[in-house]
């Protein structure tokens, strides 16, 4: 798999997809995507530029050990959930603030932290998978 | 269409009341354990302070049950629908008297097994993930029993299914993997039927809130196989609450990981299916349950004999305490077959006791190693020169556990007794208490071989080797001195003072056999 094609578009294919994946992240509360699809693609992001840079290349790249982001992303959506404790409603009520960016409506919502929250979970919790397998592989 | 019409009004669950703040008690335990357990893992290097965000995340749990214990009992059921999505669409968090005993119990014993832990894991064990891993499964364990949605049960016996498999092969021993091998496999089997059960079930009766389940069965057509599903139940529960014949797993699991994983273990898992049992059997599908009522107390006693029969041939004392795990599954059990309100108050009291009976004497077993350097019978010996606190705080948790009184054990057992002999299920009596006779028998030569004879096997009592042992004085470690006296401290209190206890277990045993109160809380309404 080590060709000079495939080392050098790798890394543009990687951004490309984690681009993608967070475009799926975000387009999942009304329609189809969501947290754990978009997850795993950007799993396979990391997978394919472990691949083609070593496994010690994506390491540095994502700057955090991947279980830290697992739980990172398990800590965001646990407290995702909470809010609607301060307006005496069940929990994980969903709660929604607009805002406005140049004149541009944005929704900002606690589902969408806990999705968010979801993506970093499976994100964090598969690359460390991937990588430790991949690891292995190149011993 | 105008028989299966729900004979309740649903309007009623329509209405929003504000959610007091003491109803978020139900889903405070797992969202700190959660919190507590990311915490950790995000925390894994610095091994100093795991110990404090678990004994720390743990405390509040029990605090935060115990809270939520009072507020079940003054206020009654309390329920609370996630996302506020109304019953039955959304999941519900429902606690009755013995969900939170029983989570009250758990938070207790894992406590305690993280303060023994801070003295017994090792640093890489740390590192390696032993406090994320307990406070993982302690939410999984806690889920399981205040959801009130089957498909969520399902959800939290994976967390704590997988957070389990973590904890075993901590060490990453040769025999631990073997453990762990056997065990993985026979509990993923167990999980999956449960999983496909659920399906079945679903596909019956479109819901799949218990409440919601326990009102529709009743309306289905005659030829509807619900008692089929039990059956299912029956055997995927049976196989994770380790019921005979499907319990081999656990003898072949239970002495491989650290001590004080397999005091979590044996104080916990098997509970969830036993909790599982009490919970699908009696509030969900009644029917199914005195279908197999003669079925439910073969399969008791059977396990309550073998299991005690298997502690008697052993002599590796974890291996022994595993057995006796099994013969208290096969105690509760014979009250799910009678089924009256005593026999099942004796059930969930039983339960109870056994968390953290159970817990209580795996700790005991890893101090007994450390002080006399071994598991095994013939090894041990002359311990009580070495420590006679020890020896008697032994004999106090033997006793519990052989249902002896004056401890925690007896009271349950009585309202077993007379339970069975006024269901008209005698038999059951008698296996409860032969395997009563028995258990004293085994827990005789517990304590005899560890504690009363002069030194291992081979040596005469008196002889010279005994009289140097007892010069060193035991030092027990505070780590272990603090959990052995919360779990010992607790099973006498229950023992001298049932009333308590006695009272809690009643209630939650008046839910369980009329589940009418359960749909009430859950919908808001009676049906």
């Amino acid at each position: 798999m080590n060709t000079v094609i495939f080392r050098t578009i790798a890394p543009y294919l990687s951004a490309l997809m984690i681009l993608f994946s967070i475009f799926v992240l975000l387009r999942g509360h009304n329609e189809p995507g969501g947290g754990f699809i978009g997850g795993l693609i950007a799993v396979s992001a990391f997978a394919i530029y472990g691949i083609a840079c070593g496994v010690a290349a994506v390491r540095r790249a994502i700057t955090f050990h991947p279980l830290s982001i697992a739980a990172a992303g398990l800590v965001l959506s646990a407290l995702s959930v909470m809010p609607s404790i301060f307006l005496a409603q069940p929990a994980m009520t969903s709660q929604w603030l607009q805002i406005h960016v140049f004149g541009t409506p944005v929704d900002l919502s606690t589902p969408m932290f806990f999705d968010i929250g979801v993506y970093l979970v499976v994100v964090g919790a598969i690359t460390s998978i991937a990588l430790a397998l991949e690891e292995r592989e190149q011993k | 269409m105008a028989a299966n019409k729900p004979a309740f009004d649903w309007a009623a669950a329509w209405v929003m009341d504000p959610t007091p703040l003491a109803d978020w008690l139900l889903v405070a335990p797992t969202l700190l354990l959660m919190l507590g357990g990311a915490t950790a893992i995000m925390l894994r290097k610095k091994t100093d302070i795991q110990p404090w965000i678990g004994i720390g995340t743990i405390g509040l749990v029990v605090l935060s049950n115990i809270l939520l214990l009072a507020h079940v009992l003054n206020n009654g059921i309390v329920s609370m629908v996630m996302g506020s999505w109304l019953p039955p669409f959304g999941i519900a968090f429902t606690a009755d008297a013995m969900g939170v005993l029983f989570a009250l119990a758990a938070s207790i014993v894992a406590l305690c097994a993280a303060i023994y832990a801070a003295g017994s894991i090792e640093q890489s064990e740390r590192r390696y993930g032993f406090y994320p891993f307990l406070m993982l499964l302690l939410c999984g364990v806690t889920g399981a029993f205040l959801t009130g949605d089957i498909f969520n049960l399902y959800v939290w016996f994976e967390v704590l299914l997988i957070s389990s498999f973590g904890m075993i092969v901590l060490g990453n021993e040769k025999r631990q993997l073997d453990g762990a091998m056997k065990y993985a496999v026979l509990n993923l089997l167990a999980t999956t039927l449960f999983l496909v059960t659920t399906g079945l079930l679903y596909g019956m009766v479109g819901t799949l809130n218990m409440a919601d389940i326990a009102m529709r069965i009743p309306q289905l057509p005659e030829n509807a196989p619900v008692m089929g599903i039990a059956a299912l139940y029956f055997l995927a529960f049976g196989m994770k609450a380790a019921a005979f014949p499907v319990n081999f797993w656990l003898p072949a699991s239970y002495h491989t990981p650290r001590i004080v994983v397999s005091a979590v273990f044996a104080g916990l898992l098997t509970k969830v299916g036993v909790y599982a049992l009490l919970r699908v059997m009696l509030v969900v599908m009644p029917e199914g349950r005195e279908w197999l009522s003669t079925l439910i107390g073969l399969v008791a006693v059977a396990t309550m004999l073998t299991g005690v029969l298997g502690a008697l041939a052993q002599t590796d004392i974890r291996r022994m305490l595993g057995y006796i795990v099994i013969s208290g599954i096969g105690t509760v059990l014979a009250g799910l077959a009678v089924g009256s309100e005593v026999s099942v108050a004796g059930s969930i009291f039983y339960a109870a006791h056994s968390i953290l009976c159970m817990t209580a004497l795996y700790l005991l077993a890893g101090l007994i190693n450390l002080l006399g350097g071994s598991y095994s019978l013939r090894e041990l010996g002359g311990l009580y020169l070495r420590s006679p606190l020890v020896a008697a705080c032994t004999l106090v948790l033997l006793f519990a556990v052989a249902g002896l009184p004056p401890f925690s054990g007896f009271w349950p057992k009585v309202m077993l007794v007379e339970g069975a002999l006024a269901g008209g299920m005698g038999w059951v009596a008698a296996g409860i208490l032969v395997t009563g006779v028995l258990t004293a028998i085994t827990i005789g030569r517990f304590w005899i071989f560890i504690f009363w004879r002069g030194g291992p096997e081979g040596v005469t009592d008196g002889t010279q080797v005994v009289v140097q042992a007892t010069e060193e004085k035991a030092v027990i470690p505070v780590t272990v001195l603090i959990p052995l006296s919360i779990l010992t401290g607790l099973i006498i209190l229950i023992g001298i003072q049932p009333e308590g206890v006695m009272a809690i277990v009643q209630k939650g045993a008046a839910v369980l056999v009329d589940p009418a109160t359960y749909v009430q809380a859950v919908f808001g309404v009676k049906p």
